[in-house]
């Protein structure tokens, strides 16, 4: 039985987001959406998390901590991309700063497009996030038993 | 003799059962005070199992090893309070166990954990008068420290102590890791030291953390069970809705406070332990 489908833990981390979707993901731990419901927990913690949500692009600055963080996770884990910025840079990919979304630096699982976000949206790339998340594991398993 | 050891097997498995359920019950609870649905009731469950199969960080050597020591001893303090020890014993075997939990936590070197070890430190500095005023005053009352003496008494202890009772109940929280007196590491996510002492663990040991306060849990509610709990059988269902109230109340408490600073929390549970510990113990004194 894969338990990870059943209590995935969220670390979110604000690239350079305008707020907009931080707030979205936010919104989506309010008792209208309620991400609970799924075992969802936002922990703010790399070693205790399995899925890494990015709002916002990275820019030259955030790029070893993008990296160090989603270094500290345990296996499997797997990298949430949420909104538009996040996804290619968005409206600030023109910036000097920017260099680009999230798959710049990290490989990304699951792109949640919208400008912000929607809260549906998010929790819709997290669910999606499990299934790869479940593929992950199975396949640490097989690593393990080779 | 072989009783006996099926009943150890029994009380190592079913304590930490017990403890989950509440658990899940108390995250259900807090998720409909806040007008939330909340998970599932199995979720810590769900949560342990999925711990166990991530894969395992170590930062050195010592720092998972204290965590299995200290379930030990928590362990082990289970098996002497639900089969009646003594009760000393069983104290001080906890605490043996909330030290090496500590070491675990300055073990990692993390700032985070650090700090929450420190504070772990002040809590058990705030907690532990006030458990030994427990372990004393039930004496006094039964005039034993065996807790199969005590609970098989003519009248419920909570009688001749109403103030340690109460005093107990105030610093269940602490044990309980409930706000406001949640210093050290708490189950909500993004607090002001992110996860104290449990920062740098995850996986399995993470895991084992969490089994150990599921039995943390069971020994916190059977000192209250024991306060009600007299020979007639009946006096059974009430000592155990004593202790399904007290956890409620603790929930209440949980979603009704914000985190205290710990010199707040040291001066509060001292000053209840003195007054309401040391008067009740007072006026028993007289009584005998
Ligand atoms: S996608 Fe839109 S709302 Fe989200 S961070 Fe970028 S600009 Fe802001």
């Amino acid at each position: 039985m894969n338990f990870i489908k059943k209590s995935p833990w969220i670390l979110h981390y604000d690239g350079s987001s305008c707020n907009g979707c931080d707030i979205e993901v936010l919104a989506s731990l309010t008792p209208l959406y309620d991400v609970e419901r799924f075992g969802i927990i936002n922990t703010g913690n790399p070693k205790h998390a399995d899925i890494l949500l990015i709002t916002g692009s990275v820019n030259e600055q955030n790029i070893p901590v993008v990296k160090q963080l989603y270094e500290q996770m345990a296996e499997p884990k797997a990298v949430v991309a949420v909104g538009i910025c996040a996804t290619s840079g968005g409206i600030f990919a023109e910036c000097y700063n920017v260099v680009g979304g999230v798959d710049k630096v990290l490989s990304v699982d699951v792109y949640v497009p919208g400008c912000a976000a929607r809260p549906e949206a998010v929790i819709d790339g997290v669910v999606k996030a499990l299934g790869i998340l479940e593929q992950k594991q199975k396949r640490m398993r097989k690593r393990k038993y080779r | 003799m072989f009783t006996f050891i099926l009943r150890i097997i029994g009380i190592i498995i079913l304590a930490p059962l017990a403890g989950g359920m509440l658990t899940g019950m108390d995250r259900v609870i807090t998720a409909r005070m806040q007008g939330r649905q909340g998970p599932p009731v199995l979720q810590p469950f769900y949560d342990v199992l999925k711990l166990l199969q991530k894969e395992p960080i170590e930062v050195n050597l010592m720092h998972r090893f204290y965590v299995y020591i200290a379930l030990i001893f928590v362990i082990f303090t289970t098996v002497i309070m639900l089969t009646g020890g003594d009760i000393l014993l069983a104290i001080f075997a906890l605490t043996l166990g909330s030290i090496f939990f500590v070491l675990g936590g300055y073990a990692s070197n993390s700032p985070y954990s650090l700090v929450g070890s420190e504070r772990e430190l002040l809590q058990m500095m705030a907690y532990e008068p006030m458990v030994l005023l427990t372990g004393i005053g039930l004496y006094y009352a039964d005039n034993s420290f065996f807790i199969k003496d005590i609970v098989s008494a003519q009248a419920p202890a909570i009688l001749s102590l109403p103030g340690i009772f109460l005093g107990l109940l105030f610093i269940l929280t602490f044990k309980l890791r409930k706000s406001p007196f949640d210093l050290s590491m708490c189950h909500h996510g993004h607090q002001e030291i992110v996860q104290g002492i449990t920062t740098e663990y995850s996986g399995r040991d993470l895991a084992v953390i969490e089994i150990t306060h599921w039995y943390e849990t069971v020994i916190a509610l059977t000192l209250v069970f024991v306060f009600f709990a007299t020979k007639a059988p009946v006096s059974y269902v009430f000592a155990v809705l004593a202790c399904l109230l007290a956890y409620f109340l603790e929930i209440v408490i949980d979603n009704g406070f914000a985190r205290v600073k710990w010199q707040l929390a040291l001066d509060s549970s001292w000053i209840i332990t003195g007054v309401l510990g040391t008067v009740n113990l007072i006026i028993l004194s007289f009584f005998r």
